[in-house]
């Protein structure tokens, strides 16, 4: 049995690409076959943070327009052996592809992956549309700031009156020195106000910007996020995994960092 | 002048309190497609129904609407409920 996870989030830049490069990494690390979909047709950005920008020959519209076959249209991954992608166009729009095609593709795929995790575009138009059509659960991505929690409670609004399944909340870029003065709301406080069920917290990290750089996930390194991620593609699997004790882990940090300051 | 910036400073709400509070608020008209503004009106329309029969604390009343199901809840202080005499009507 397969499943469907759509990644999505309404506002952009609030980390939907780097959850689903790292998420589907993770769960190829944990030994399922994944496959990964960009749905973003136009304005593609998942080929570049998996560093598989240089091996796409056939995209998502291609298949759906018939000029390959899906499994032309598949990247495997460098490093993980049950990890593929399918790219999306970058010379079309989102009127490429139509809910009911999507849902046909990621039905094919279904046969051959454990887990397909669709990259949804921002926004609530038709590539949104298109990303949920085929999809079993959802990944709901935000930041804690007002403008990326107030998408996201439009996204949940939309999802529910789809009569979409399971849906999870992911928050992303937390600050826990901030969250710890009162500067930045907690995740306690998104999840109050947005209430559906926490699958994970992603502390900001600037090792996403230096991974996404090279072009390599960094789920299961020994970074605070690359840890972060690996929890939550645990937590997909249905594993019971504690959330990561942020703040005594940053308290930590800025204790060595005082001690190399000092000397 | 100064006195008055010290004031404000510790009296000051954290900004993380202030985001929750506002998106409160924010989501809930975004939730019912109902803007601010006509909560307001709602508000008045029912302080003027419910003041004709008792006295009660318009500062402290509030009205929302649920969080899971679209339910108006309304938690309206009374302060005198004898104004009977006092309906003219």
């Amino acid at each position: 049995m397969s499943e469907v996870i759509v990644v999505t989030s309404g506002k952009g830049g609030v980390g939907k690409t780097t959850t689903s490069a790292n998420v589907g990494t993770g769960l190829a690390k944990l030994g399922k076959k994944v496959c990964l979909i960009d749905t973003d047709i136009g304005l593609r950005n998942l080929d570049v943070v998996m560093g598989l920008e240089n091996r796409i020959i056939y995209n998502l519209v291609d298949v759906v327009e018939g000029n390959c076959r899906v499994k032309q249209a598949l990247i495997r991954d460098k490093r993980n052996p049950g990890l593929y992608l399918l790219p999306s166009a970058q010379t079309r729009d989102k009127s490429a592809v139509s809910p009911e095609q999507m849902k046909k593709v990621v039905g094919h795929l279904k046969e051959q992956f454990e887990y397909i995790i669709l990259d949804c575009p921002a926004g609530i138009e038709q590539g949104f549309q298109n990303a949920i059509a085929g999809a079993d659960r959802a990944l709901i991505v935000t930041t804690p700031e007002v403008s990326a929690i107030r998408d996201a409670d439009r996204i949940i609004g939309l999802l529910e009156a789809n009569s979409f399944g399971k849906m999870d909340l992911l928050i992303n870029r937390i600050r826990p020195d901030m969250v710890k003065k009162g500067d930045m709301m907690s995740a306690a406080d998104v999840v109050d106000i947005l209430s559906i069920p926490l699958i994970g917290i992603v502390p900001d990290d600037e090792n996403v910007v230096i991974s996404t750089n090279q072009g390599e996930p960094l789920v299961g390194n020994d970074s605070p996020a690359g840890e972060a991620y690996l929890n939550i593609s645990k937590r997909i699997l249905g594993q019971e995994v504690p959330f990561l004790p942020l703040e005594k882990k940053i308290a930590f940090f800025t204790k060595i960092s005082t001690i190399f300051q000092k000397g | 002048m100064k006195k008055l910036s010290i004031k404000h400073i510790f009296r000051r709400k954290k900004p993380g309190q202030v985001a929750k509070d506002r998106l409160k608020i924010l989501l809930i008209s975004d939730r019912v497609n109902l803007s601010p503004e006509m909560m307001e009106l709602i508000k008045a329309d029912i302080t003027k129904v419910i003041s004709k029969y008792m006295k009660i604390d318009t500062a402290n009343m509030e009205i929302q609407i649920g969080k899971q199901k679209p339910v108006l809840y309304a938690n309206i202080p009374i302060l005198d409920l004898n104004k009977q005499g006092s309906l003219n009507v």
